[in-house]
């Protein structure tokens, strides 16, 4: 690897650099705070490099130009905050249903409606598991860092392709604004088409398993639907082969599952009071457990979550049978802290810790909680 | 932890703060350290209030808003009234004389420099006040190494301009070098 020098870096110039990087060459989107950066990049960059960009009329458009072009044989992005992800559902369900890869950018800000547009929030957890209607699967990433926001969105792009499934990488107003020191590795990523590896008996959508998305005009003719459809995509209202599809539109996210959920974990290893956080708190839960853990040796941990869907129960299972109390501090009144709950079983005591006034929890307001259960 | 510095930029939106401050990031990236900016969006950002924070530090920076600022520039009296009240007193001040007077705690030591009339007289050009900040601040609390600086500020500024924002930073090192001014508060403390 050759030599690359630190630059300062914005979240979402990241998430544009990594999103190039890894062979997104289609932008459709609208603009909005605290997203725009997003676009700039992908406006300034895309033309110069062969790529497109379009500025749309609503996100309505933008997601379905996005689908387009990716049905097409594109690597594409879209980027948005909450108002707009609210607008891009109906489409995102679609490219789910068809299994069409796209990703799907959306920077927090404070909600619900228009809210406070240059306020960070983390409200959109649960919009992003289930804004669309119907049992559907989804990945979701919530980057800490300007980096992780590079290299999430590069995860995101390939996994995407690779399981022919949407991905949103869930930024907040903190990680998309801020700039800092970030090392972005030179040289060309390795873009594997996945349309090189077709089988002679290739079908849309194979009834055995994941196979790759041959792009319209590339020797081979089948037909996309939101319905419920059989191998070749055609519509279908028999019950087991509903049952089927649905099923396999899961299990493609379960076989990879390791590949797709990513954690982290630092601190004490018999922890007894453990923070699990995403996002930007992780930065503040961090700067906590540093303390708490390396300086003063008391028995605390973080578990950081870079992929909040499909959830980490495993390692949540596996980190409420070490620790006594779970705290989960997010931006919002409660969300993900339900799902902790469900799978610490009892086994810990899982305390929220909440802040929805706009502005990011601080190392003081978790230290507090941290020395209230030790 | 660490060696933490905050430093915050604040004064009125067009005064050129959030590219100051992503300028000093830039500049403490290249002399090797550690650093998080972060910016206030929104209205005061399109006319208001402005300000700005960089955090730099040898250590990896977790938490990325400024709290105890270590270094304070005030470039209008609206940010001066607003923050001095925030720092501790060992925090360094910096205020623009050109715009910010009147009394203040005597906790407080600020140093005082005509940034903005500097700029307009000494260089013909108000618009550099914020590369000429950048060096009364550098000048001040030497946080970054100053030739790399200088460079980093060449390599930012718009076509043409480098040059001009270079003499503008070495202007606010002279300003510094001369001492604070006595023009602000000094003769009307009044004790709190």
């Amino acid at each position: 690897m050759p030599e690359t020098k630190p630059v300062l870096m914005q979240g979402n110039e990241a998430c544009a650099v990594g999103a190039i990087a890894a062979g997104v060459r289609f932008y459709a989107g609208y603009p909005i705070t605290p997203s725009t950066e997003v676009a700039e990049q992908m406006a300034a960059k895309l033309p110069e490099i062969g790529g497109v960009f379009i500025q749309m009329e609503d996100e309505i458009a933008s997601m379905a130009a996005v689908i387009g072009a990716s049905i097409g044989g594109m690597r594409t992005l879209t980027a948005t905050s909450g108002p707009g992800f609210s607008l891009k559902q109906e489409n995102l369900g679609y490219a789910i249903m068809a299994e069409i890869p796209c990703v799907v950018v959306n920077v927090q800000r404070m909600g619900p409606s228009t809210g406070v547009p240059t306020a960070p929030a983390q409200g959109d957890v649960m919009q992003a598991r289930w804004g669309t209607h119907g049992d559907h699967p989804i990945i979701v990433f919530t980057p800490a860092s300007v980096y992780e926001s590079y290299y999430l969105t590069i995860a995101a792009v390939n996994l995407s392709q690779k399981l022919r499934q949407p991905v949103i990488v869930l930024l907040d107003e903190v990680i998309g604004h801020m700039r800092e020191k970030v090392t972005i590795p030179e040289g060309k990523l390795m873009v594997e088409k996945s349309s090189d590896k077709v089988p002679s008996d290739w079908k849309p959508y194979d009834e055995k398993g994941l196979t790759p998305l041959v792009p319209f005009g590339f020797g081979h003719y089948y037909h996309v639907t939101g319905l419920f459809h059989d191998q070749y995509g055609f519509p279908t209202g028999d019950p087991p082969q509903v049952e089927r599809a649905l099923d396999r539109l899961h299990e493609k996210l379960e076989k990879y599952r390791d590949e797709i959920v990513l954690t982290n974990y630092i601190g004490h290893k018999e922890p007894r009071v453990a923070i699990v956080t995403y996002g930007c708190t992780v930065r503040s839960a961090r700067s906590v457990v540093k303390k708490a853990y390396w300086q003063n040796r008391l028995p605390v941990g973080l578990l950081s979550l870079q992929t909040v869907w499909p959830f980490p129960a495993k390692e949540i299972e596996a980190l409420a049978k070490q620790a006594d109390v779970i705290i989960v501090p997010e931006m919002n009144r409660g969300q993900l802290v339900g799902e902790v709950e469900r799978y610490a079983c009892g086994e810990a005591k899982v305390v929220p810790l909440n802040r929805y006034d706009g502005e990011m929890i601080n190392p003081d307001q978790i230290s507090e909680e941290v020395g209230r259960w030790l | 932890m660490g060696n933490r510095q905050e430093i915050l930029l604040t004064g009125a939106g067009g005064q050129g703060l959030i590219l100051a401050s992503i300028v000093m990031a830039a500049a403490a990236v290249n002399d090797n350290k550690n650093v998080v900016q972060t910016q206030s969006y929104g209205p005061e950002a399109r006319g208001g209030a402005s300000m700005a924070g960089v955090i730099i530090d040898v250590d990896t920076i977790e938490y990325p808003k400024v709290t105890k600022p270590t270094v304070l520039l005030c470039m209008n009296q609206t940010s001066f009234n607003k923050y001095l009240p925030k720092v501790e007193p060992a925090c360094i001040i910096i205020a623009d004389s050109t715009y910010v007077s009147g009394s203040y705690s005597k906790d407080y030591k600020v140093l005082s420099f005509p940034i903005t009339r500097s700029a307009k007289e000494g260089l013909g050009r108000e618009v550099v006040a914020n590369m000429l900040a950048l060096g009364v601040i550098n000048a001040a609390s030497g946080l970054i190494n100053r030739e790399i600086f200088r460079a980093s500020i060449f390599e930012m500024a718009p076509k043409g301009s480098g040059e001009l924002n270079q003499q503008a930073f070495d202007l606010g090192y002279r300003l510094y070098e001369k001492g604070s001014g006595q023009n602000i508060g000094a003769s009307s403390q009044t004790p709190q």
